[in-house]
């Protein structure tokens, strides 16, 4: 049963005797201003956009490699553009803090149990981050040569 | 550290105001005076007709969770002492995202019907006669669910969800991690009947990760990891529903 | 029993790609498109890469990289939408440009790495 009083606080002034005229407080589009935290949500929710971003670029890139070495270095002429190289520095940024956000959470959502306890957060957390370290070593490795 | 600390703390009467406002208020700092303590001074010396709820005192109740300076808290577990230092003044709100019935007291049905919809009871499937003796738990299955099992209700977690805020039917934190504290009882088999509240948009669907429940929980619930966890749990089930499909 | 809502499925696809996303673009991102056109690293040359990008293996990789990470982009990007700018009751629009974004982005990528 619910006894929600739609308008309340917008109704005339009055009291009911037998239901309290509730104030219902209006939440702001702007709540994720009102606080450092909720700020740092938004902006870890936001690094999304420098992923797809990157991932944008990258097919636009494949394309120009396929076009043939004309395009291709075409491409590379606009990636040396200073705001191009700007924007990128920002996403790199953002796509780190989405990296390092990520692996820091993960271990709530998949608690490793060992000897009947929940083991410390960091201690999951830390094989991620050496994969991340190999994965990027290997990868660097196949490109530059 | 000043003698004197001012508190702002927010009224309403249904009767009378349209809107919250503020009223000061003077109390002396004791060393070892909460903001309860402070209230208390103040309904019993100079207004007695602020309203709050208060019980225990002492941090197993959950009825004094307040905004003290934009934060969800215990009222009964914030020295004044931590403001006064800083020549502070202390903001007293009525808990974040909830109807306001009067002053600091706010309106609690929807988040109850909330928690009843989850059914946090144990739900066994075949119960075992009496002559069986009791339920036994090794100490590793209590663990799973033991931290869950600490939730008070204090509705700290809804003040500092802004998803609570945004989306009024979201279920909300401490409601599934109390629905996740028994489906991982040993001694449960409901989690069948919990999932089309829990696996549900306005369920853990709705949560974002956001953190800030897990952040002011006063007794390290962590309703955040439970919600994560139950979104895997949720995943696994919904890949099962392929594979052997079950009847309605 | 009933089954858990099909939520389950985008945020099945939201987790793999945050995990893509999160090994992957950082060291990709700073090699393509910062340490070669800064040139604080030889970049290779247009046959070289393109050797590389035609071998199999690296279409598949590269295939892995460009869909999933797209897809978490769309159920997150879906999320702050409805939270950051309120406008859960644009839902359906949402739907469709979010997760409609990442298919044709996925498309793309998967003829590119056919063809090229």
């Amino acid at each position: 049963m619910s006894m929600m009083n739609e308008d309340a606080g917008k109704s005339a002034p009055g009291y009911t005797p037998f239901h309290p005229r509730w104030y219902r407080p209006h939440v702001s589009v702007y709540w994720w201003l009102g606080e450092w935290h909720y700020l740092k949500f938004i902006l870890r929710e936001l690094s999304s956009v420098a992923v797809a971003f990157f991932v944008i670029e990258t097919l636009f890139m494949l394309s120009a490699l396929h076009e043939g070495p004309e395009a291709y270095a075409h491409f590379q002429a606009v990636l040396r553009n200073p705001l191009v190289v700007l924007i990128n520095i920002i996403s790199f940024l953002f796509v780190v803090f989405h990296t390092i956000t990520w692996f820091n959470l993960a271990p709530s959502a998949m608690p490793v149990r060992m000897g009947g306890k929940k083991l410390p957060e960091a201690l999951v957390a830390a094989p991620s981050y050496v994969a991340w370290v190999v994965i990027s070593a290997i990868v660097c490795w196949i490109v530059l040569h | 550290m000043a003698d004197k600390i001012t508190l702002e703390i927010a009224r309403y009467s249904p009767e009378h105001d349209q809107e919250p406002h503020f009223q000061s208020f003077e109390v002396p700092v004791h060393k070892e005076w909460v903001v309860l303590d402070a209230l208390n001074h103040i309904k019993d010396t100079v207004d007695g007709t602020l309203t709050y709820r208060w019980s225990c005192r002492m941090g197993i109740c959950g009825s004094c969770g307040m905004m003290v300076n934009g934060e969800p808290k215990l009222t009964c577990a914030t020295f004044l002492s931590s403001y006064a230092k800083n020549g502070e003044k202390i903001r007293v709100e009525p808990l974040r995202y909830f109807p306001i019935v009067r002053d600091l007291v706010t309106e609690l049905s929807d988040f109850l019907a909330k928690l009843k919809k989850v059914k946090p009871w144990l739900l066994p499937k075949d119960e075992p006669p009496l002559a069986q003796g009791e339920f036994l738990q090794t100490p590793e299955q209590v663990d799973r669910y033991k931290q869950f099992s600490m939730c008070i209700n204090c509705t700290l977690c809804y003040a500092a969800c802004p998803v609570v805020g945004l989306d009024p039917v979201f279920v909300g934190p401490a409601a599934i991690a109390l629905a996740q504290r028994y489906n991982m009882d040993s001694r449960d088999q409901g989690a069948g009947e919990r999932t089309a509240i829990l696996a549900h948009p306005d369920g853990v669907w709705g949560c974002t990760f956001v953190g800030e429940c897990t952040r002011v929980c006063p007794k390290h619930v962590d309703p955040a990891g439970a919600i994560q966890q139950y979104k895997i749990a949720a995943v696994l089930d919904w890949l099962k529903s392929f594979v052997a499909p079950r009847g309605a | 029993m009933a089954k858990p809502s099909n939520e389950a499925f985008f945020w099945m696809l939201f987790s793999a790609g945050g995990v893509v996303a999160a090994l992957l673009i950082p060291v990709q991102l700073f090699l393509f498109f910062i340490a070669f056109p800064l040139g604080w690293l030889q970049a290779p040359s247009h046959d070289s890469l393109i050797s590389l990008v035609r071998m199999p293996l690296v279409r598949i990789y590269l295939f892995i990289l460009c869909s999933l990470p797209l897809f978490h982009w769309a159920h997150r990007f879906r999320y702050t939408l409805y939270d950051g700018l309120k406008v859960k009751h644009l839902t359906g629009l949402i739907f469709v440009l979010c997760y409609g974004g990442a298919v044709v982005g996925t498309a793309i990528a998967a003829c590119l790495l056919w063809t090229i």
